[in-house]
């Protein structure tokens, strides 16, 4: 079977760095541009990996953001070795929320992220474990809604 | 709605977007919480907004925001107006309220993000 090449993207995300929360999800943004995927699907992927990358920064001490462009759809990856959450079923709720004082004067922090990230992709798995991290993985068929 | 008809029914004051006055604005949204924004606005709403950080411009930026008002007479920073500039996002300044911004926009017949579709 031919082997389908997918373009890779990897960032670090620092963790407490709220100046900075945004710059990978903007730069996953600009390439999916480049690369002609239709507009409406790159808001939803946009979307999902800056919720993520939110996460990363006030839930998990900063992660790792992945993403890889196939031509029919974009998988985004979101990674961390954190806390871990210890009951998803829960933080998948809307308005479930632990953020920090400090993560709710920036706009964050309602508890919508997770619920949010489920919504845009197509596909959404988590899996999270207490004291080894959370890894989520979003798919997005380049197709409108 | 223009941006241009935005900024005379709120005596705005353009911080930047000059060159994009004509931009039409479906819907509005006035929230600080970024999460809400996040979840609940369609493409080219206008957001008003009291929160000044950096993260607004992000949001607006992820979103496809149409353009930004800070209520209340409140001044970003210049980085805020940097990036905004860089992803040509036009941003508004009123001596408004929330409150008092909403309801003029709404009068003018500029339409909410209403949750369901
Ligand atoms: N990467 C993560 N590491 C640890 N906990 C997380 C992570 N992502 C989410 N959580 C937990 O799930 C909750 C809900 O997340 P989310 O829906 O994004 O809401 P919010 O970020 O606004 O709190 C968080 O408050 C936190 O307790
Ligand atoms: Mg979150």
């Amino acid at each position: 079977m031919a082997e389908i090449k997918a373009l890779k993207l990897a960032f670090d995300v620092p963790g407490a760095n709220f100046d900075r929360a945004g710059e990978a999800s903007a730069k996953l943004k600009r390439t999916l541009q480049q690369v002609g995927v239709p507009a409406e699907v790159i808001r939803r992927v946009a979307i999902g990996s800056y919720e993520g990358e939110i996460n990363l920064i006030i839930h998990a001490g900063g992660g790792q953001l992945q993403a890889e462009i196939y031509p029919d759809h974009t998988r985004v990856i979101v990674s961390d070795q954190g806390p871990g959450i210890p009951d998803v079923k829960e933080a998948m709720q809307e308005g479930y929320s632990t953020a920090s004082e400090e993560a709710r004067a920036m706009g964050f922090g309602a508890g919508m992220g997770l619920p949010n990230m489920y919504n845009c992709a197509d596909a959404f798995e988590i899996q999270s474990k207490v004291g080894w991290g959370t890894i989520i993985t979003m798919d997005f068929k380049h197709q409108d809604r | 709605m223009t941006l241009l008809e935005v900024v005379q029914a709120l005596d705005a004051e353009i911080l930047y977007g000059q060159t994009l006055l004509d931009r039409e604005l479906e819907t509005c949204c006035g929230s600080d919480l970024m999460s809400d924004v996040l979840a609940f606005t369609k493409r080219n709403t206008l957001l008003c907004t009291g929160m000044t950080n950096i993260q607004v411009v992000r949001t607006a930026d992820m979103t496809d925001l149409g353009g930004l008002v800070i209520v209340r007479g409140k001044r970003p920073p210049a980085s805020f107006l940097e990036e905004a500039e860089a992803e040509k996002l036009p941003v508004l300044a009123t001596k408004h309220t929330m409150f008092e911004t909403c309801g003029i926009l709404y009068a003018c017949g500029l339409k909410g993000c209403s949750v369901k579709e």
